[in-house]
């Protein structure tokens, strides 16, 4: 795995979207912390910590494969403004 | 067209299929058990057994269509409904429900954001079913059932999925939350046990 | 100092009734659209431990176009240390039901749920008499439900869980109940004091409302005072007012203090010093990092350890997550078994390190604020009593203890 960079790869925003969670489902499977380890590390107990700021561009293609990578469909795409 | 080319490609399919399918459930399995490596990161498991399970179909199809298409073997259409077939009914009604089970979970697969993961996880353990049907139906029908490359292929092929599935259920990482979950819904609800 | 929740007959004569609500504060006015527009005048918060604003609440509600909105007026009280909902629920259930039933019509609803706790068996029968008092198409469309009393079981959407499935665990927004709750239908989950408010506000005006607060502060507040004060009392107070003035109307502090628990185990510690000026009032007290929350004051007796009493909390903190969320269970877990062996004088190496380290882990990172009320009530524990903590951890002796030693000696 060659592409372990962290804090945000290239430096175009998408069109100010995040990554949200639905934190009942997340089951700690850490699929998500592989595939797009710019946004996402695991905690002590392998839940994901994800960062609220928006989706550089060039890591948006990585996003999209860690939402549809969860094995309980955790993960979405979702706008910035709207978190909680 | 060759009719033995027909033929040829119908049994070569068959013989793929059987052991694409068996990587396939091999792959699923490993997921289950989160199995990783340095070289061999989590999320490979299930989107090599997606790919995998993709070209399943391809073969699949190639291997039903051939059989169908082949003068020789006088099946129809009917072939397809699952002991719809006078030749060999059972045998290839068992190859039917295969098919039509993994075509199933394949399109609910890509279909997965839209139907919810408990929907999709009921389906998908319908794979525990098809890939011990579509074993039955190659030994059975199968016309190389007996020759002994085809035996190695099968006995691989079993004793892949065999120690794959022993492992899971030995070693499944279970959600770290179940038995927590249903205390603390005990405690919030006036059910049994409050 | 005015009061308005609690005027009229005095707590010791029980329930107010129907007849007696009516002779005192007339005849429950028509609840219609306008009535948002003078909730908002009167810059009512909720009293629920949020603060949010009441009116825009209401209007997020009216707004949905997702079938006909549902009231919920919420008094599962889980928070241990407030005795207020379930108090005003036993002492004026009229003000509550006439609140709800004017959020009612002012946000198009035609259905009413009475959320109270199963153990509050006081409230409970006031509320079930004060139905049976009241005109026969209130009763058509209100219901009382009664849940088990957990900390979270008080959450909003805990508490549409509730009246959905029978169990009062919070669920993953979106959707809120706002938008989609009982039945799927729009809900509005208010605290059933700001309904009380409500009630007084639909009768005296926004006016009159406003001008009970002290400055620029609006109404009045139930708090709860307990802890070094003569006994736990529930108080009304004006917004606004300084703690020590609450305090002392409490009966006053019966020992020395040197920090004060505002806003239950979900708002945090504050040094004495500073607590006794602070103006207890929503936005002041935001603006300078504190919560008035749910109205709980609870002063530190100085015969009491911050570290301990913080222990404690945090074990019931972990002990009461809904289980749903790894980060809640497990972060509780660890956090709390960590701040027990400092507390007990037992603690590893690291103990403090990992306190620290994973309560930076807790805030946003559940399905419902549990996590963050915990991680909210530490940060202020390792302020308040940072000195505390260290000779805890790394020199395994406790001040406060061997105070209570020194003097029985």
């Amino acid at each position: 795995m060659q592409r372990r960079t962290r804090g945000g790869g290239g430096g175009v925003m998408s069109d100010r979207v995040t990554l949200g969670i639905d934190r009942i489902k997340c089951d700690g499977h850490g699929v998500c912390a592989d595939l797009v380890p710019e946004l996402i590390e695991l905690d002590d107990w392998g839940y994901p910590i994800i960062r609220p700021d928006a989706i550089p561009k060039s890591v948006l293609p990585h996003a999209k494969r860690a939402v549809s990578g969860c094995p309980t469909l955790a993960l979405r795409l979702q706008a910035l403004a709207s978190h909680r | 067209m060759s009719d033995q080319l027909l033929w040829y490609t119908t049994r070569g399919a068959g013989a793929v299929s059987l052991v694409l399918l068996s990587a396939v459930v091999v792959l699923g399995l490993l997921a289950r058990v989160r199995f990783e490596t340095h070289g061999w990161p989590r999320f490979l498991s299930a989107a090599v057994h997606g790919d995998l399970a993709l070209m399943t179909l391809v073969f699949l199809v190639l291997h039903i269509v051939t059989a169908v298409v082949d003068p020789f073997t006088h099946l129809g259409l009917t072939a397809l409904v699952p002991f719809g077939s006078s030749y060999r009914t059972l045998w290839l009604g068992l190859g039917a429900i295969a098919f039509e089970l993994l075509l199933a979970i394949v399109a609910t697969s890509l279909l997965r954001r839209y139907i919810g993961a408990r929907v999709w996880r009921g389906i998908h353990w319908l794979a525990y079913a098809s890939w011990p049907v579509a074993v039955f139906h190659g030994i059975g029908t199968g016309t190389d059932s007996t020759a002994l490359w085809m035996i190695v292929i099968d006995v691989v092929c079993v004793g892949a999925v065999g120690v794959a599935l022993v492992w899971r259920m030995v070693a499944a990482p279970p959600d770290p939350l179940a038995d927590e979950r249903r205390l603390a819904a005990e405690r919030a609800s006036f059910g049994a046990g409050q | 100092m005015s009061i308005a929740l609690l005027a009229g007959p005095p707590a010791t004569l029980g329930m107010e009734s129907f007849a007696e609500h009516q002779h005192r504060l007339g005849a429950l006015p028509k609840a219609t659209r306008a009535l948002i527009d003078s909730i908002e005048r009167s810059s009512l918060r909720g009293k629920g431990g949020a603060g949010f604003p009441v009116a825009t609440k209401w209007r997020s509600v009216a707004a949905q176009r997702a079938g006909r909105p549902v009231v919920l007026a919420n008094g599962g009280e889980g928070e241990p240390l407030s005795r207020k909902d379930r108090m005003l629920m036993e002492q004026r259930p009229h003000l509550v039901i006439d609140g709800a039933v004017l959020a009612a019509g002012a946000v198009g609803a035609g259905e009413i749920v009475l959320y109270v706790g199963a153990d509050h068996s006081g409230a409970i029968q006031a509320m079930q008499r004060a139905m049976t008092e009241r005109s026969a198409s209130e009763r058509k469309r209100i219901r009382l439900v009664s849940s088990p009393v957990r900390y979270v079981s008080g959450e909003e959407t805990a508490a549409v869980h509730f009246v959905n499935a029978g169990i009062a665990l919070p669920t993953s927004i979106p959707p809120r109940p706002y938008e989609r709750g009982i039945d799927g239908r729009p809900t509005l989950v208010q605290n059933v004091e700001t309904l009380a408010h409500v009630a007084l506000i639909a009768r005296f005006g926004d006016e009159w409302f406003r001008s009970l607060g002290i400055g620029d502060a609006s109404g009045t507040t139930l708090v709860t005072v307990g802890g070094a004060v003569p006994q736990t009392v529930l108080i009304e107070i004006p917004m606004g007012l300084a703690l020590a003035d609450a305090v002392n109307a409490a009966g006053g502090i019966t020992s020395d203090s040197d920090a004060v628990l505002l806003g239950g185990y979900f708002g945090g510690w504050v040094e004495s010093s500073t607590a006794w000026g602070l103006p207890l009032d929503t936005d002041p007290l935001r603006q300078q990092g504190y919560s008035l929350g749910c109205g709980v004051i609870a002063v530190l007796p100085s015969e009491r350890c911050g570290v301990v009493e913080t222990a404690r909390i945090l074990a019931y903190l972990a002990h009461e997550s809904a289980r749903q969320c790894g980060p809640c269970t497990f972060g509780l877990r660890a956090i709390s078994a960590s701040a027990g062996r400092v507390a007990g004088l037992a603690s590893t190496p690291g103990d403090l390190e990992h306190i620290q380290r994973w309560a930076g882990f807790l805030a946003g990172r559940g399905a419902c604020r549990h996590p963050d009320g915990a991680a909210g009530l530490l940060a202020s524990a390792l302020r308040v009593f940072a000195d505390e903590f260290e000779h805890h951890a790394f020199e395994r002796r406790c001040s406060v203890a061997r105070a209570v030693a020194a003097a029985a000696s």
